[in-house]
């Protein structure tokens, strides 16, 4: 599969209550948490984000709060995927139990800029700017993380094994 | 903990993991599915475990006892939103007959409420769908932050999954100067290696000057790990932890220690004598500098609660400087003890009394103005002192607001000179 988006361009350290601010934390509904997604980093992008849309930024993105409104702003806003040069630790648990594709590539996160067309093959984690003619590796996705992918999510992967297990 | 010859050594965090996974070793970077001790979510993040849960299919949840929901961040509930978010949250607890469910009343912020109500001991392995299960560490647990889809699936089948992380030390030497306590420690300790010095490691928090912290402020200590990037904070169990969990625990504990030769993936070495009271200036935790460099920063607001520093000594502390002085006339000061019971003891000792007639605001406990929720809210272009964990661009309300960091006795020097004191300046 591969994932294909404009660049929109952000810093170090992104930490949640960017990503979604708290005062909005009282829904969880995604279509909402989408109209204020990166609002307090860039008030214009919910409005100018387009669909398949792809954010990169600097290390440890979406430190803060264990809040999956973060992951889920992101993806209801229609962004394709995340590329960072790390992520912090629940942002990036978050991110595969909800179904939000992230790939952690320090080399692409200080290369790319805002408005660059890139493609990632989600596959091998070949990132290529197609602006500026280059390709990055991002790390590899663990094992386990792929066997939650490719059961649709955690929920999905924890139905499963619940389901075997009653039916044994 | 006797280390058999064949044993390899491990840290305290790997043995706590390790006897969750049912295993005899663990060894960092091993992926291992864990048996939980408590599951913890919130007003915010159980509305969304909750969705998720229900989509599993199972009827039950694993065991009703170690379940915790806590509405605490949006309470008193602070609109017909948040209420419902609350609504939520009740009536899941009533079908699944969840007996530790806290609402109004019986609830305080969930990091100060656990230990308190006896509900996670040493040696537990607790997670927890909020950033600040780390807390539990003060105790000897392993305790950390999930998001809401982990809460579902854990409450589903007691179990999650986990990587063994690394462990760094941190070892705190020498004798704590006056004013300097568990959040100047670890403030310090962030402001050395920043924001993800520690990006999905165990930190491991020892030496002589963390033997003499009360269990107080240990907890203000890990509870801000995860602002260092950490999977957990951790401080081995001794004497005062015996003292603080005999009686209170409703669930057998039990002490681990990590082996004299673990292995660590790096140890940082402080003297405290050399620690004064830090400031965290915006916009990040790691931007401290002692509060003798602070400069001149008039403020507009002091927030002295959560639950980083909710407990009793905070609220002491706080009482302490204020007593018999007032407020500056600049400053709107809100004080928020972290439990009912914590609100209780404070009336009884006569410090709620001492915040008020300084010119304080005392509010029932709740989360709100820490993540910028509701109860003190910042415009654009104040700023706030806060004994509080974050101080993300507008973290406490408008995002041209500012929040630095503190201690509690420093916010309180603030609240009285209307601009960032230390408490030297005003006791």
């Amino acid at each position: 599969m591969e994932l294909k988006g404009t660049v929109w361009k952000f810093g170090d350290d992104v930490d949640t209550d960017a990503i979604i601010p708290a005062r909005y934390l009282n829904t969880s509904d995604p279509k909402e948490l989408a109209g204020y997604c990166m609002e307090d980093a860039d008030p214009a992008f919910p409005a100018r984000v387009r669909p398949g849309d792809i954010i990169a930024a600097g290390k440890n993105f979406g430190c803060g709060s264990s809040r999956e409104h973060a992951p889920i702003a992101i993806k209801a806003a229609g962004v394709s995927c995340v590329i960072a040069g790390s992520f912090a630790r629940i942002f990036y648990r978050n991110a595969f139990n909800i179904g939000l594709p992230i790939f952690e590539s320090p080399e692409a996160a200080a290369d790319v800029e805002l408005g660059d067309e890139v493609s990632v093959d989600v596959n091998t984690g070949t990132i290529t700017n197609l602006s500026k003619g280059k390709t990055y590796r991002a790390n590899p996705v663990p094992p386990f993380m792929q066997q939650i992918i490719a059961a649709g999510g955690l929920i999905s992967y924890i139905a499963e094994r619940m389901k075997r297990q009653c039916t044994k | 903990m006797q280390n058999g010859v064949n044993q390899m050594p491990m840290t305290i965090t790997e043995k706590i993991l390790a006897a969750h996974a049912g295993k005899e070793r663990v060894v960092p970077g091993e992926l291992v599915s864990v048996r939980v001790d408590l599951v913890l979510g919130n007003d915010i993040t159980a509305p969304v475990a909750i969705k998720e849960f229900n989509k599993i299919g199972v009827k039950d949840v694993f065991d009703r006892e170690r379940i915790a929901l806590v509405a605490d961040h949006f309470v008193p509930n602070r609109d017909i939103k948040s209420a419902e978010q609350v609504k939520t949250v009740k009536e899941f607890s009533r079908k699944h007959g969840l007996p530790h469910f806290f609402d109004v009343g019986q609830m305080g912020i969930e990091h100060c409420l656990l230990p308190e109500q006896g509900l996670v001991g040493p040696g537990d392995l607790v997670i927890g769908a909020d950033s600040h299960t780390c807390t539990y560490g003060a105790l000897g647990a392993f305790s950390t932050g999930v998001g809401s889809t982990d809460l579902a699936a854990t409450m589903a089948t007691g179990e999650t999954w986990l990587k063994v992380p690394e462990t760094i030390k941190f070892e705190f030497e020498g004798t704590l100067k006056p004013w300097v306590g568990g959040k100047d420690l670890i403030l310090y300790a962030i402001g050395a290696i920043g924001v993800d010095g520690a990006l999905y490691k165990a930190m491991e928090f020892t030496g002589a000057a963390i033997a003499g912290l009360s269990l107080d402020g240990r907890f203000s200590m890990c509870n801000m790990a995860v602002e260092a990037g950490g999977k957990n904070g951790i401080i081995a169990p001794d004497e005062i932890t015996a003292a603080y969990v005999e009686g209170r625990c409703r669930r057998p504990y039990q002490f681990y220690r990590s082996d004299p030769d673990a292995v660590y993936e790096k140890v940082y070495h402080f003297d405290v004598a050399l620690i004064e009271p830090q400031v965290a200036f915006p916009h990040l935790p790691e931007n401290t500098r002692p509060v003798s460099e602070a400069g001149n920063v008039a403020i507009d607001q002091v927030v002295i609660g959560s639950c980083t520093n909710g407990r009793m000594e905070d609220l002491r502390i706080a009482a302490g400087v204020l007593q018999g002085r007032k407020v500056h006339k600049n400053v709107r000061l809100i004080v928020f003890p972290g439990t009912r019971e914590i609100y209780l003891q404070a009336l009884k000792e006569g410090l709620i009394e001492t915040f008020v007639t300084a010119g304080g605001a005392v509010s029932t406990p709740t989360c709100g103005p820490c993540l910028g929720g509701h109860m003190g809210i910042l415009a654009g272009g104040e700023r706030a002192v806060a004994t509080t964990n974050r101080n993300f661009k507008g973290r406490m309300g408008h995002p041209e607001s500012e929040v630095y960091l503190s201690n509690p006795a420093v916010a309180a020097a603030s609240a009285v000179m209307g601009r960032i004191a230390g408490p030297e300046e005003v006791v």
